[in-house]
């Protein structure tokens, strides 16, 4: 009758702010002491949010260049396939490849796998699909999109320590500080 | 992280800056003026096409900046506010504009093949004389110069007042900037279209394009927006403008500039495709003429040096970040429009012999400048370099952060 119990990890701590500036204060005052793992809740866009908090992304414009790229291959390729080589009409006398009339359908299929790539790249890096996310296990979560800010450090980051860590963010305007299980 | 705008700080004028800027325009001018001065007695025929596209170069730029300070006005924004005083000092050089059309207008008849009476033998021209005619080509240009200087005046000198009266809040009191806008914009649209068909249009007057009036649009705006760019990366070199014109604001302004060169290739690609398609008799002659000859590889240099390399360049966040990096392509641009308007204006009068492109377009350019830029710097230095009463100002500079 004996279960192995299973220990519950501590995935982090949240912060719960009342306001976007304070948490954008917070951001920055986390950065500063120096956490790496954190990550940050908002109903709202807020502009500064990310670099205060460290994030930078740079493959997302690469990947949407090359999409772009491709797409002006591939449908300058398909118009050049289909009209000069694979069924060649006379239109009006002109020539087969028109340099002209090719230009609007390549530039759609530009605009069109820029966007397909920056959209899907986005969800990808994002880590989606996610079914499980721990930020959910704090009870007030879904205030976040309401009215409510939260602020996460996480356990394996390598300043982390309980106490400390939760002291600091309770002295940064946080209202209520919470340790998160896994 | 929001600073801390005092009144004395932001009415501080850099004075400094734009007496340098004033003087590498007065000697890359006065290079020009030179050089425009030896056309005058060398190149009988071509001179007044030299000085058309001299002068349609700094109207572009300068109605380019009537357009966007209205559309400032209305849209409000950070990028506006730093960039409204450089728009109102262009739009106060109008007077002067008005000025130096007299010459075009006093050789009409050099220029505009339906001003000479003969031209009415050509069947095509005589349908049109009851527009194209010189006394109602002279009442249209006196009206253009009327709606414009009473717009820009209007706006600029509420602006100027602004300064001197107590900061006011949001609402009533500064609205009717954007009661005049409004309207101000659907008469500068419609004044602008007819302006482009008069000046440069009707150089051919057997050629016609719809599109022509909103390219001239286009093509006004970037102008306008590379020349801010240019001015205000100066002005950032010293305070107060240094702590304003942050890279959040050169990205904003890159952005819209990068806009603005996509949406000339939008127009110009329009009108391309749609005479190309109909490839009729009175309209394609305006693409043969630029698509071989002399023009041909002048037409390969708009393609690339206009559009290409502008949008290769803006691409990159960094460098419409960057205060310099941004200046150089906003040059650079200003450059290639100099190249584009010649491309655009002398195909249209030059049939046979000399009719290639001219060094002294170019130099005309740069004469012009020679008196438009002194004007423009002494108008911004008369002002504080941002409007420091505005009701937003203190808002919308508060978001930045450093």
């Amino acid at each position: 009758m004996s279960h192995a119990v299973e220990v519950p990890q501590t995935y982090g701590l949240m912060a719960e702010f009342d306001s976007a500036q304070t948490l954008l204060d917070a951001a920055h005052a986390v950065q500063r002491a120096g956490y790496t793992k954190t990550d940050a809740f908002s109903p709202m866009p807020i502009h500064g949010l990310a670099e205060a908090l460290g994030f930078e992304e740079h493959l997302i414009p690469k990947i949407v260049l090359t999409g772009g790229i491709l797409g002006l291959i591939a449908g300058y390729g398909l118009e050049y396939w289909s009209s000069v080589i694979a069924f060649p009409l006379n239109i009006g006398g002109r020539p087969y490849h028109s340099i002209v009339a090719f230009i609007p359908p390549a530039y759609e299929t530009t605009i069109l796998l820029s966007a397909l790539s920056c959209f899907g790249s986005l969800l990808f890096l994002c880590g989606f699909p996610e079914p499980y996310h721990p930020v959910f296990n704090h009870p007030r979560f879904s205030l976040a999109t309401a009215d409510k800010f939260f602020l996460v450090i996480e356990a394996n980051d390598p300043k982390f320590s309980p106490d400390t860590t939760k002291t600091f963010l309770g002295g940064l305007g946080a209202k209520e500080v919470v340790s998160v299980n896994e | 992280m929001s600073q801390h705008f005092d009144d004395a700080s932001l009415q501080s004028r850099p004075t400094d800056v734009i007496r340098r800027m004033s003087n590498k325009g007065l000697i890359l001018g006065g290079i020009g003026a030179l050089v425009t001065a030896m056309g005058y007695f060398t190149q009988n025929e071509t001179f007044f096409q030299s000085y058309l596209i001299g002068y349609m170069y700094w109207m572009y730029i300068t109605l380019g900046c009537l357009g966007l300070l209205m559309v400032q006005h209305l849209s409000g924004g950070a990028w506006g506010l730093v960039s409204r005083r450089v728009f109102e000092a262009a739009v106060r050089t109008l007077p002067v504009m008005a000025v130096l059309f007299l010459p075009i207008a006093l050789n009409a008849t050099h220029l505009y093949e339906w001003a000479r009476p003969e031209a009415l033998a050509d069947k095509m021209i005589q349908t049109k004389a009851a527009y194209l005619n010189l006394k109602f080509f002279y009442f249209r240009a006196a009206l253009y110069f009327v709606i414009w200087i009473a717009l820009g005046f209007t706006l600029a000198g509420w602006s100027a007042k602004q300064d001197v009266d107590a900061a006011v809040i949001p609402g009533p009191e500064d609205r009717k900037f954007r009661m005049v806008s409004g309207p101000g914009l659907g008469l500068y649209i419609l004044s602008i279209t007819f302006m482009s068909v008069d000046w440069m249009m009707s150089l051919d007057p057997h050629w016609t394009s719809t599109i022509f009036g909103v390219l001239f649009i286009g093509g006004a705006g970037l102008s306008a927006l590379a020349f801010n760019v240019v001015v205000l990366s100066s002005l950032a070199e010293t305070k107060p403008m240094s702590e304003l014109v942050t890279k959040d604001r050169f990205h904003d302004l890159g952005k819209l500039m990068y806009a603005f060169v996509m949406l000339w290739a939008y127009f110009s690609v329009s009108q391309l495709i749609i005479v190309w398609s109909g490839n009729l008799p009175e309209e394609i002659p305006f693409y043969l003429r630029r698509f071989s000859g002399p023009w041909g590889w002048v037409s390969v240099a708009v393609l690339i040096g206009h559009f290409a390399i502008p949008f290769a360049f803006l691409l990159s966040q960094r460098i419409k970040r960057h205060r310099k990096l941004a200046a150089r392509v906003a040059l650079f641009i200003l450059a290639m429009r100099a190249v584009e308007i010649a491309w655009m204006i002398a195909p249209m009068v030059r049939h046979e012999g000399h009719n290639g492109p001219n060094v002294f377009d170019f130099a005309a350019v740069l004469a012009i400048g020679v008196v438009w830029l002194p004007m423009f710097f002494s108008n911004l230095g008369a002002r504080a370099v941002v409007p420091v009463h505005d009701p937003y100002l203190k808002e919308a500079l508060s978001h930045d952060a450093h």
